[in-house]
């Protein structure tokens, strides 16, 4: 039998929903192709196997990076429209102090962090998701300085040029996907979170 | 025909139950792609209308970086203590391989909608106003590095030889069998420069020896040595790498 109405909580919006599956795939052809275009002349010395880069060889991966670049943009900046005009960032990732944040993430680090409320994140999380969409920004930008130089040298200049951006656009990406990896994880520890970012909603707990 | 078959038989029993196979069926076939995207990143890239997708991507940013650039805007010029030293080679052959051109016999030939299409030797050339510029060549793979060319501005070289600069491209052809193509725009810029001096010498053999189209506002690639023949066209001439999958605007 169905479960009536009532004993469902309405977790994601659609706008939500549709933008993280989109957001997720443009980040995951990004990240790989981006691999591809690192190994050509590596900034540190190590290099990604390439059997997880996208693209073949270095044209390939420039071409799936800059064509994926749009996607993410234009995805990205429909949520971003979205979470400010609609109010959902002020819901659910406000407030948040350090300590909260601490607090949270050495229960989880106990794995004692409930999840009951699933339409309430924790701090843990919101400290997570705001460093993705942060690492988002910065990656966005450090981008378009390696992409034009010339033609963006004025933004360029708030992180060292050329070379300065390059190295932040690799720890941006570094730290995102330590963070989407941890995300990832907690999603595989707690996979009733999994669902509700399908269909949006999550049976109230009883 | 046999799909059809079964479907006719599904249909008669339970258009419900159509429908929940073709939505497995949907999501076996989305799951089956999200997999092949992870695991073979290469093929991907191979399949045909996946290329035609990426290629079509290529054109069309080729489209927004001509919207982007701008004739008015700089790159930046450095002091001489910036220079890299030593600045590094790079061709699609290695250094032992590089093409000598024999200076006296040389000769550059112009074609296309050019007025005058005398061919230059390169006395000519040199004795033509010169100037310098300090600038950052970035390579398509990442690397940069700094390097100071001599020679003459582009775009008066073009007006000097009464060249069409309502057309679309210059095409370039090299002494090493390299090739590469540019926008007029690029073409005209200020700092665009036909250069017959690296570090205030003359060309070396393994810079483009006798001359190197230097453009601060393009990626290496694009910046062709041991010119031989250029030619002013509306038709797309391509290049060497743009014909491999290079984006060919490939503007810095």
């Amino acid at each position: 039998m169905e479960p009536s109405e009532a004993q469902w909580v309405r977790i994601h919006p659609l706008v939500v929903r549709i933008t993280h599956w989109i957001n997720a795939l443009a980040i995951l052809v990004m990240v790989t192709s981006g691999w591809r275009i690192y190994n050509a002349s590596p900034l540190f010395p190590f290099r990604f196997p390439n059997e997880i880069t996208l693209g073949g060889w270095l044209a390939g991966g420039l071409q799936w990076h800059f064509a994926a670049m749009w996607v993410l943009v234009l995805n990205g900046l429909v949520y971003v429209t979205y979470g400010i005009v609609s109010g959902h960032f002020r819901r659910k990732f406000l407030p948040l102090t350090p300590r909260a944040v601490l607090h949270d993430v050495m229960e989880a680090l106990r794995g004692k962090l409930a999840h009951e409320d699933l339409s309430r994140y924790n701090a843990a999380q919101r400290a997570a998701y705001l460093t993705i969409i942060l690492c988002l920004v910065v990656l966005v930008f450090t981008g378009l300085v390696i992409w034009k130089p010339v033609q963006f040298y004025a933004i360029g200049q708030f992180m060292g040029d050329y070379e300065g951006a390059r190295i932040l656009h690799f720890c941006a990406m570094a730290l995102m996907v330590f963070v989407v990896l941890v995300h990832i994880l907690m999603v595989v520890l707690v996979p009733r979170t999994f669902p509700t970012m399908i269909t949006g909603r999550a049976r109230r707990a009883s | 025909m046999k799909k059809r078959t079964m479907a006719t038989s599904l249909a008669a029993h339970s258009p419900k139950l159509i429908r929940s196979v073709e939505r497995r069926l949907f999501l076996r076939q989305g799951l089956s792609v999200g997999a092949l995207a992870m695991l073979s990143g290469c093929n991907l890239t191979d399949d045909e209308s996946v290329q035609k997708v990426l290629e079509g991507m290529s054109r069309w940013n080729d489209g927004a970086q001509a919207l982007i650039f701008s004739q008015s805007r700089l790159a930046p010029e450095f002091p001489e203590s910036a220079i890299t030293k030593p600045f590094p080679f790079n061709a699609f052959y290695t250094e032992a391989e590089v093409t000598v051109v024999d200076g006296k016999d040389y000769k550059l030939e112009l074609a296309g909608m050019i007025r005058d299409k005398k061919p230059w030797t390169l006395p000519e050339l040199y004795a033509l106003p010169q100037t310098s510029q300090i600038t950052r060549h970035i390579c398509v793979e990442g690397w940069s590095a700094i390097g100071k060319w001599s020679g003459v501005r582009f775009s008066d070289f073009l007006s000097r030889i009464g060249a069409d600069t309502t057309a679309k491209y210059i095409d370039f052809e090299c002494a090493d069998d390299y090739s590469t193509s540019i926008d007029m725009a690029t073409a005209l810029h200020p700092q665009t420069l036909l250069t017959f001096r690296f570090a205030d010498q003359i060309l070396p053999p393994k810079y483009g020896f006798p001359m190197k189209l230097r453009i601060p506002t393009k990626l290496g690639f694009k910046n062709p040595k041991h010119i031989v023949a250029m030619t002013v066209t509306n038709e797309y001439p391509g290049g060497y790498w743009e014909d491999q999958g290079y984006n060919w605007f490939s503007g810095s």
